[in-house]
C-alpha cells in the first residue's frame, strides 16, 4: 500500500501519495487551482503559470500543476501575492487577445472569459503593441485557426504530439512573436495535419474551431428543391442529453431532436447505426476473407475513422492495403440512401442532400474525398459535429416542453446493440467478433460481451478464440499508439489480424466535434452510457438486424455492395 | 640567428584587429631577413583593449609579450627587435618571467591583483596542440583521477574546494555531483553549457578558443565522478573557431586515448560530442539547452524534476558551465585546499569577469572572489576614462542589477552581491559613465529580455513586452504627442511598473523571467530621481533619451550667424543676424541638428 503523506494547504492538513502534485492534492481536497495549459493525464508544462500558489516556508511562488508534494510542505491557494500574481497574468493574457467575445464561436466556453469574469478584471490594464494580426487559416476541410486568439498554452501542441504523433503544429518564432504554426507550411491543409481536430477539444480559447457547415445545411433546409435527409452517429446520441441537461435517456433526448428537426424543416432521419451493422457485415466478411484466403495482408484495420484513414495515408502509404476496403458507416449510409431514394423515399437522389451529425470534425474532410462518390452524387453532402447540431437547435429556440417526440425514419433504422457502442474504443472490435463468431462457426455467441477489449486505456491487445482459431486483436486509441504497431509491421514482426483504430480518447464519444471537454471522468460517463444502451439494445449482433437482412435481400445485390459500400485509398490500383 | 618563437593572439578577437595579416608580414619579414622562426597560435590572454598581442621569443631570452600590434606598426616592432634590438620599446607589456632588465608582465596592474585559475593557460598555449598542453601539465588531474581516485574522492575533493556553478546560479558543483552520482541506473549525461549569450559576456568564448583540451580534461573528470559515459558540449553556433578548436581538441584527445574506450588504459569510457547551439539566449538555461539537444525546441520546462534525477533524454544529467569545468583539472592537480584559500565565505576561488563599457582596459579579469568591485573596476580595469565619473556597473549580464558608486565597497562574493539585489551571473561586468541614462539602460536591457523571451510563459512573454512598452513610454515626452491618450497610457503604466516586475519575478517559469525585471528594480532602487525626473519633469539629465532633449543657444557665445536657423527643420530658432539668436523651447523636438551646424559651440543640450 502507498503510504498517506501530509502537507498543509490553506492551514488545513491535506493527505497525499507521493508522486502527486500540488495541483492533484488541492483537487482532491475540493480546491479549486485554475490552469490555462496544463490537462490531466499529460505532462505539465508549467506555460501559463495561473496555477502557482505560494509556498509558506518561503514565500516563493510554484507552479502546482508541476510541483510535487512534499510532506510537512505548507502552501496558500489565496494569498494576496498568490491572487495579485493571477490577476495580473489575467490581465497580461487580455492585454494581446482581441476583446471579440461577442463574435467568438467559445464564448460561454472559455476558460480565458471564465477566469476574467472569477478575477473580477473589469478594465485592459496593460495596452500596447498587439500580436501580429494571423490571417485566419481556413484552407483544412476540418478545422479553423484564427491565432490572433490563441494564448500560447500549448495545449493543442502537446494533443498532436504526445497523442496523436502528428505533430503538425508546433511553436515557432520567439518572445511576443511566439506562435503556434504548422512548421513552415502556410496553412494547416499544406501540412501533415489528420484533420483529428484534438486541438479543438484542447483549446481553453477560440483560436480553434471546426469549419462550419451549419450554413450549408439551413440552406438545403430552406431551399423548396431539396429534401433534407439527417442521420446520427452512435457516438452523438450518447451526448444527446447533455443538450437538454436533464437526466433523461438517450432515446428520450433523442426522440426529442428528431421531433425537433422534424420541425424545422428537416425531412428524414436516420440512425447511423444501422450503418455500422452493415460495416460489421462487410468487415467481418473481409476479415474472414483475408484469414482463410489470404486475399490482402494481415492485420487488417478498421477503416471507420477518417482522421486514422489520413495517418496511415500521410505516414504509412505503403500499409493502405491492410486498411479494411469499408467506407466509414455514415457514408455507407448516405450510398444507401442515395441509390434507394427513388424507391423507398420517392425522392430523386440529386434531389436529397445527406447530413450527417457526427462526433468528429474529421469527418467533415472526408466529405472531399473524390472516392466517396456513387453515381455523380456525393454520398454525403454535409457534416455537423454535435456541437454544430446543438447550435442548430438553439438558432431555432425550441423549447424543450413543446417540441413533440418523433422517431427515425424507416426502413434504415433499426440499430443492433453491436452498433451502438461504435461511439466507444473496442466498440467495432467488439461489435465484428460477435458476428465474426457467427460467420465462421454458423453458430452464435453464449455472451455476446467481449470485456478485454472495452476501456479507456490507450492500446489493448487479446487473443480471440473463434471456435479454436486464435484471432490475434488490438485496439488503439489516440494514434500515437499505432505506430509501435506499424513499427511491428514494417519489420514483419507483428502477429496481430485484426486491429481497430480511434484517433480520439476513448473512442468517438471523445470524439472533437462533441460537446467540449477535458474531462477523463466525463468520458468514462459517456463510455457508460454507450455500454447500458448496448446492454438494454433488444438486438445484440449485427447479424440479426432485420433491417440490415431486409437490405441485403430486397435492395442491394453483390455488385452494388461492392460499389456502395467499399472505397479505396490514396495509392491503391 | 637561431630559431625564433613568434606567438600571436588568434582568438577571434586577435583575429578580427588583423592576427592573420600582422602573422603574414612576420612571416615575410622574417624570410627576407632569412631568419628561422616558428609561427605559434595562441588564444587570447584577455587583455582585450589591447589586442593583438604578439609574443617574441628568441633565443636565450624570455617570452616577452608586446601589445596593440596592428598590421600597419608590426614591421616598425620588426625593425626595433631584429634591427635594433630594442626590446624595451613602447609596446612592450612585458616577460612571461621575471627578469632582471625587462618589466615583468604580471607586475603590470592589469595583471598584478588577477588570479589565473581557469585562464590559467589562456593566450600562452597553443590550442591546436595536445603536446602544448600537457606541457602546461595538462591532463595531470585525468592522470591523477584515473589511476588514483574513487568517484566519491573525486566529488569530495571538489567539495572541499567549494567550486560553485559558474554560470549564473551559484549551485555549489559538488552536490549537483553527488545527487547525480546517487541517481541508481548506468545511463547518464553530462553537458558543458558553453551557449555563452549574456551581451558584452566572453570568458567562455575565450577559454574554449584559448584552452580547449583543458575544458576536455574537466569534463572527463566530471563524466568520471558521476558515472557517465557520454557528454556534449553545448555551444553556441556563433562561436565557429571556438567549435573548430573543440572539434579539433576532442578528435586529437580521441586518437591519444584521453577520449573514447579506456581512457589511458583504464576502465573508464567516456563519448564527447558538440552540439551546436541554433542561436537561442534561452538555451542557456538548463532545462531548455537540454530540449535543444534532444531537438526540440529550446524551452525551458518546469524543475523539479531537476536534471541531476531526470534530465537529457530522462536521465540523470550534469550540467556545468565552461568556467566550472575550467577550474576542475586546477582544483584536482593543485589540491582543493588551494583553490578554497583564494575567496571567503562560501565563494571560494577565483571568477572570470568580462568588463567592459566604460573603463581604461576593457578584457578578461579573474580575480580572487571577496575583492571589491572598486578594486576590479579601477585599479585592474583602469577607471573610467576621459575624466568621466563613474555612475553604475551591470553585473550578471541583461538580467544583472546595476550597482551604483555607493556600492562600489561591496565585495565580489555570490552573497554579497545578492544582498545588494546584483547576481553573480556568468561574469559579465558593464561599466557605466556619467552619460549613461540609467531608464535607458533599463529600456535597452528589457529589450534584449523581451527578445529573447521563448515565448512559453505568460509573465515573462507577455510582461517584459509590457514592461518595455512601459519604459519606452517613459523616455517618451508625450508632451510633445498630439494624442492626450498616449499621456495616460503612460501614467496607467508608471502606476504598474512595480508590481508588473514582481509578478514577472515571481511568477515566471525559468530563470530568465525570475530576473528579467532586475535591470528596471535595481534602477529604480539607485536611481529613482532619474526616473522621477523623465517621469514628471519630462526631463532626461543625462540628455541620452533624445525626445526629452532641448536645446538653447548660449547667448555669449552666439555669434548670430543664423545657420542653425536655417537649418533648423521646425522653425524653433530666432533672431536677427549678427545678435545672438533664441531656441523657443515648445517648437523644439530635440533633433540636435543645429547642436551638429553650430561652428562656435554655441549650442547646448538641456
Amino acid at each position: 500500500m502507498k503510504t498517506k503523506l501530509k502537507m498543509i494547504i490553506n492551514n488545513k492538513e491535506t493527505e497525499f501519495i507521493k508522486g502527486e502534485t500540488i495541483f492533484q492534492v488541492a483537487k482532491k481536497a475540493g480546491l479549486f487551482i485554475p490552469t490555462l495549459c496544463h490537462m490531466e493525464g499529460y505532462k505539465p508544462s508549467g506555460a501559463c503559470r495561473i496555477c502557482v500558489v505560494e509556498d509558506v516556508k518561503s514565500g516563493r511562488l510554484i507552479a502546482s500543476c508541476s510541483y510535487p508534494a512534499e510532506a510537512g510542505m505548507e502552501v496558500r491557494t489565496d494569498s494576496p501575492q498568490v491572487r495579485m500574481s493571477r490577476k495580473k497574468i489575467i490581465e497580461l493574457m487580455l492585454s494581446n487577445h482581441p476583446q471579440d467575445c461577442l463574435t467568438c464561436t467559445k464564448s460561454g466556453f472559455c476558460l480565458l472569459q471564465d477566469l476574467s469574469k472569477q478575477y473580477g478584471i473589469d478594465e485592459i490594464t496593460f495596452q500596447g503593441g498587439a500580436k501580429k494580426k494571423a490571417v485566419i487559416d481556413k484552407a483544412s476541410p476540418s478545422i479553423v485557426r484564427d491565432m490572433a486568439k490563441c494564448i500560447l498554452c500549448g495545449r493543442c501542441v502537446t494533443v498532436c504530439s504526445e497523442k496523436q504523433g502528428v505533430s503538425a503544429i508546433d511553436f515557432s518564432h520567439r518572445g511576443f512573436n511566439t506562435q503556434v504554426s504548422p512548421g513552415s507550411f502556410k496553412s494547416l491543409a499544406e501540412g501533415n495535419c489528420v484533420s483529428c481536430g484534438q486541438c479543438i477539444m484542447a483549446c481553453p480559447v477560440g483560436a480553434l474551431h471546426e469549419v462550419s457547415h451549419k450554413k450549408l445545411v439551413i440552406d438545403a433546409m430552406i431551399n423548396p428543391n431539396k429534401k433534407v435527409a439527417f442521420q446520427f452517429a452512435p457516438a452523438c446520441q450518447m451526448t444527446f442529453p447533455e443538450y437538454f441537461k436533464k437526466s433523461i435517456s438517450v432515446d428520450d433526448a433523442t426522440k426529442k431532436i428528431i421531433g425537433a428537426l422534424r420541425g424545422i424543416g428537416v425531412d428524414f432521419v436516420f440512425d447511423t447505426c444501422t450503418a455500422a451493422d452493415i460495416t460489421i457485415m462487410e468487415e467481418a466478411k473481409e476479415l474472414v476473407e483475408r484469414l482463410t484466403k489470404k486475399t490482402k495482408p494481415l492485420p487488417m484495420f478498421t477503416s471507420c475513422c477518417p482522421a486514422w484513414i489520413n495517418f496511415i495515408e500521410t505516414f504509412y502509404p505503403k500499409h493502405t492495403k491492410h486498411l479494411s476496403s469499408c467506407k466509414s458507416p455514415h457514408m455507407m449510409k448516405g450510398a444507401l440512401i442515395k441509390h434507394l431514394s427513388e424507391k423507398l423515399l420517392k425522392v430523386k437522389a440529386k434531389d436529397l442532400f445527406v447530413v450527417s451529425v457526427m462526433p468528429c470534425v474529421a469527418k467533415k474532410s472526408e466529405t472531399g474525398r473524390p472516392q466517396l462518390e456513387n453515381e455523380g452524387l456525393a454520398n454525403v453532402d454535409a457534416v455537423l459535429t454535435t456541437r454544430e447540431l446543438f447550435s442548430l437547435l438553439d438558432e431555432y429556440g425550441l423549447q424543450y416542453e413543446k417540441i413533440q417526440d418523433s422517431d427515425y425514419d424507416r426502413p434504415f433504422s433499426t440499430a443492433s446493440g453491436a452498433g451502438k457502442i461504435f461511439g466507444a474504443t473496442g466498440g467495432v472490435m467488439e461489435a465484428a467478433i460477435r458476428t465474426a463468431y457467427h460467420m465462421v462457426t454458423g453458430k452464435e455467441l453464449a455472451n455476446v460481451e467481449y470485456k478485454p477489449v472495452r476501456g479507456m486505456s490507450e492500446i489493448k491487445r487479446a487473443a480471440v478464440d473463434i471456435d479454436g482459431t486464435i484471432v490475434n486483436v488490438a485496439v488503439v486509441n489516440g494514434l500515437k499508439n499505432v505506430v509501435e504497431i506499424m513499427e511491428d509491421i514494417s519489420s514483419g514482426k507483428s502477429d496481430l489480424h485484426f486491429v481497430e483504430v480511434m484517433s480520439c480518447p476513448a473512442g468517438c464519444v471523445g470524439g472533437a466535434g462533441q460537446p467540449y471537454t477535458t474531462d477523463v471522468e466525463h468520458l468514462k460517463s459517456r463510455t457508460k452510457t454507450t455500454y447500458k444502451e448496448d446492454e438494454n439494445a433488444a438486438i445484440r449482433c449485427s447479424h440479426h438486424n432485420p433491417d440490415v437482412k431486409e437490405i441485403y435481400s430486397k435492395h442491394i445485390n453483390e455488385h452494388d455492395a461492392h460499389e456502395l459500400l467499399h472505397t479505396r485509398y490514396k495509392g491503391d490500383k | 640567428m637561431s630559431k625564433v618563437k613568434v606567438y600571436i593572439g588568434m582568438g577571434t578577437c586577435g583575429l578580427a584587429q588583423g592576427a592573420l595579416e600582422i602573422k603574414k608580414k612576420i612571416e615575410d619579414y622574417l624570410n627576407g631577413k632569412k631568419i628561422a622562426f616558428e609561427v605559434v597560435p595562441v588564444g587570447c590572454i584577455g587583455y582585450c583593449s589591447r589586442e593583438v598581442m604578439v609574443d617574441f621569443e628568441f633565443e636565450s631570452m624570455p617570452r616577452i609579450a608586446y601589445c596593440e600590434i596592428n598590421p600597419q606598426n608590426i614591421e616598425e616592432l620588426l625593425t626595433e627587435l631584429i634591427e635594433k634590438k630594442n626590446y624595451s620599446n613602447k609596446w612592450l607589456l612585458g616577460t612571461y618571467k621575471k627578469t632582471p632588465s625587462l618589466a615583468c608582465l604580471y607586475d603590470t596592474p592589469y595583471f598584478a591583483k588577477q588570479k589565473r585559475v581557469a585562464l590559467e593557460n589562456c593566450g600562452i598555449v597553443n590550442p591546436y596542440s595536445l603536446e602544448d598542453y600537457t606541457g602546461a601539465l595538462g591532463f595531470v588531474a585525468l592522470k591523477k583521477v584515473l589511476s588514483s581516485m574513487k568517484p566519491e574522492t573525486v566529488i569530495d575533493e571538489i567539495k572541499k574546494s567549494g567550486l560553485r556553478g559558474r554560470g549564473g546560479g551559484g549551485f555549489p558543483t559538488a552536490i549537483k555531483w553527488d545527487l547525480a552520482f546517487k541517481q541508481p541506473g548506468s545511463k547518464k549525461y553530462i553537458v558543458m553549457n558553453a551557449d555563452e549569450g549574456d551581451p558584452g559576456a566572453f570568458m567562455d568564448r575565450a577559454v574554449l578558443e584559448s584552452d580547449p583540451y583543458r575544458v576536455i580534461e574537466g569534463i572527463t573528470i566530471g563524466a568520471y565522478a558521476i558515472g557517465a559515459s557520454f557528454g556534449y558540449i553545448y555551444a553556441r553556433a556563433e562561436y565557429p573557431l571556438a567549435i573548430e578548436r573543440l572539434e579539433n581538441a576532442i578528435k586529437i584527445c580521441k586518437e591519444k586515448g584521453y577520449l573514447g574506450k579506456n581512457i589511458l588504459n583504464s576502465k573508464f569510457s567516456f563519448e564527447l560530442k558538440v552540439k551546436k547551439g541554433a542561436g537561442a539566449f534561452v538555451c542557456g538555461e538548463e532545462t531548455a539547452l537540454l530540449s535543444s539537444i534532444e531537438g526540440k525546441r529550446g524551452m525551458p520546462n518546469p524543475r523539479p524534476p531537476y536534471p541531476a534525477e531526470k534530465g537529457l533524454f530522462g536521465k540523470p544529467t550534469v550540467i556545468n558551465n565552461v568556467e566550472t569545468f575550467a577550474n576542475v583539472p586546477w582544483i584536482i592537480r593543485e589540491g582543493a585546499a588551494k583553490f578554497a584559500a583564494f575567496g571567503e565565505g562560501k565563494s571560494l576561488g577565483t571568477k572570470v569577469f568580462a568588463v567592459t563599457g566604460k573603463v581604461k582596459y576593457a578584457g578578461l579579469i579573474e580575480v580572487p572572489m571577496g575583492i571589491t568591485l572598486r578594486t576590479l573596476i579601477n585599479d585592474i580595469a583602469g577607471g573610467v576614462p576621459d575624466g568621466r565619473k563613474f555612475k553604475a556597473v551591470q553585473i550578471g549580464g541583461p538580467s544583472g542589477a546595476c550597482m551604483p558608486e555607493r556600492l562600489m565597497d561591496t565585495k565580489i562574493t555570490y552573497e554579497a552581491l545578492k544582498e545588494n539585489g546584483a547576481m553573480m551571473g556568468s561574469g559579465g561586468m558593464v561599466v557605466m559613465d556619467d552619460t549613461t541614462c540609467m531608464v535607458d539602460v533599463a529600456r535597452f536591457f528589457m529589450n534584449f529580455i523581451q527578445n529573447e523571451s521563448c515565448g512559453k510563459c505568460i509573465p515573462c512573454r507577455e510582461g517584459t513586452k509590457r514592461l518595455y512598452e512601459i519604459l519606452d513610454r517613459i523616455v517618451l515626452n508625450t508632451s510633445n504627442q498630439k494624442k492626450s491618450s498616449e499621456e495616460l497610457l503612460r501614467f496607467k503604466g508608471v502606476l504598474e511598473l512595480e508590481e508588473l516586475c514582481n509578478v514577472i519575478k515571481n511568477a515566471s517559469l525559468c530563470g530568465l523571467g525570475q530576473t528579467a525585471s532586475n535591470p528596471v528594480l535595481s534602477t529604480l532602487k539607485h536611481f529613482r530621481d532619474e526616473y522621477e525626473a523623465h517621469i514628471f519633469e519630462k526631463k532626461c539629465p543625462t540628455h541620452v533619451c533624445s525626445s526629452m532633449v532641448k536645446c538653447s543657444i548660449v547667448t555669449e557665445k552666439c555669434k548670430g550667424c543664423s545657420l542653425c536657423s536655417r537649418k533648423c527643420p521646425q522653425g524653433a530658432i530666432y533672431g536677427k543676424p549678427g545678435t545672438p539668436y533664441i531656441i523657443a523651447a515648445d517648437k523644439c523636438t530635440g533633433c540636435l541638428l543645429c547642436l551638429s551646424t553650430c561652428k562656435f559651440s554655441a549650442i547646448v543640450k538641456e
